[in-house]
């Protein structure tokens, strides 16, 4: 079961990584974000089968932090909206200069 | 869980994340997620993480996806203008290269020899004597008490920062 895990960790966390790099719709991308976020969950559940549970509870505070993550990302996401009518992130350039 | 179960809900989480960046509509993605989750907690499932595949679907599958739901409605982004918002072919270029030199290396770094610390059937056989919680919990409330305090503390920074961000500026304020 571990190398199957450990495969498709692997290729969530890819898919994840090319939805980051392909969307321009900001809520996309953050949910491209936890996908890579799951992807690792899935490696840590895997490998607390031949390492004991220390990785499950790694995956609890994984999830803490995702959600506190996700609160505020949001919160992001809605006060940008408010000022530019748009999630697009091409539409967002401040810091280009 | 026999491993054709397996293989049919890890085919289940690939499809529908794969689905997450092909979708167009970001609805139709957030519950394309949503699938993908359910997917992932049967996979914790069957690796003998019972409670942490619960807490999957409650906390993700449940509470977080309700709020990028939310948020995708109060923003109303199914509106046709926000909805095509793929790069050009530049940038797919380049994520499909980034893509696949990624794959490369994690495949190669998991083709590293693994020894086990414990041996097999070990986490099975203690939630067989003291229940799906208390493996968990035991290590959460002992080892990793500090751990789980400071976990509060972010908590409650991000419930602050978000409803600062997320507030109501001054009346006077436009925005």
């Amino acid at each position: 079961m571990l190398a199957e895990s450990l495969f498709f960790s692997a290729v969530l966390f890819t898919i994840g990584v090319v939805g980051v790099l392909t969307r321009r719709n900001a809520i996309i991308v953050f949910m491209c974000v936890e996908l890579m976020l799951n992807a690792v969950n899935l490696t840590f559940v895997a490998f607390s089968q031949v390492y004991g549970v220390g990785g499950q509870v790694f995956v609890f505070f994984v999830m803490t932090v995702a959600a506190a993550e996700a609160a505020v990302g949001l919160a992001i996401i809605i006060a940008l909206f408010r000022h530019r009518q748009t999630v697009n992130l091409q539409n967002v350039n401040l810091l280009k200069g | 869980m026999s491993s054709f179960l397996f293989w049919i809900f890890a085919s289940l989480m690939l499809i529908f994340g794969a689905a997450v960046i092909i979708n167009r509509n970001p609805v139709a993605s957030a519950l394309s997620l949503v699938v993908s989750f359910l997917g992932l907690a049967a996979l914790f499932m069957s690796l003998d993480a019972f409670f942490i595949g619960i807490i999957q679907v409650l906390v993700y599958a449940g509470a977080i996806m309700v709020v990028f739901l939310f948020v995708i409605m109060l923003l109303n982004l199914g509106h046709p203008s926000e909805i095509a918002d793929a790069r050009g072919r530049g940038w797919k270029l380049v994520a499909g290269a980034v893509g696949i030199a990624l794959l490369a290396q994690i495949f190669a770094l998991t083709r590293a020899h693994v020894t086990p610390r414990i041996e097999p059937g070990y986490l099975a056989r203690q939630i067989e004597y003291t229940g799906v919680v208390a493996p968990v919990a035991g290590p959460l409330f002992k080892e990793y008490l500090l751990a789980f305090e400071v976990t509060s503390v972010l908590l409650l920074a991000a419930i602050v920062g978000a409803v600062v961000l997320g507030g109501r500026r001054a009346p006077t304020d436009a925005g």
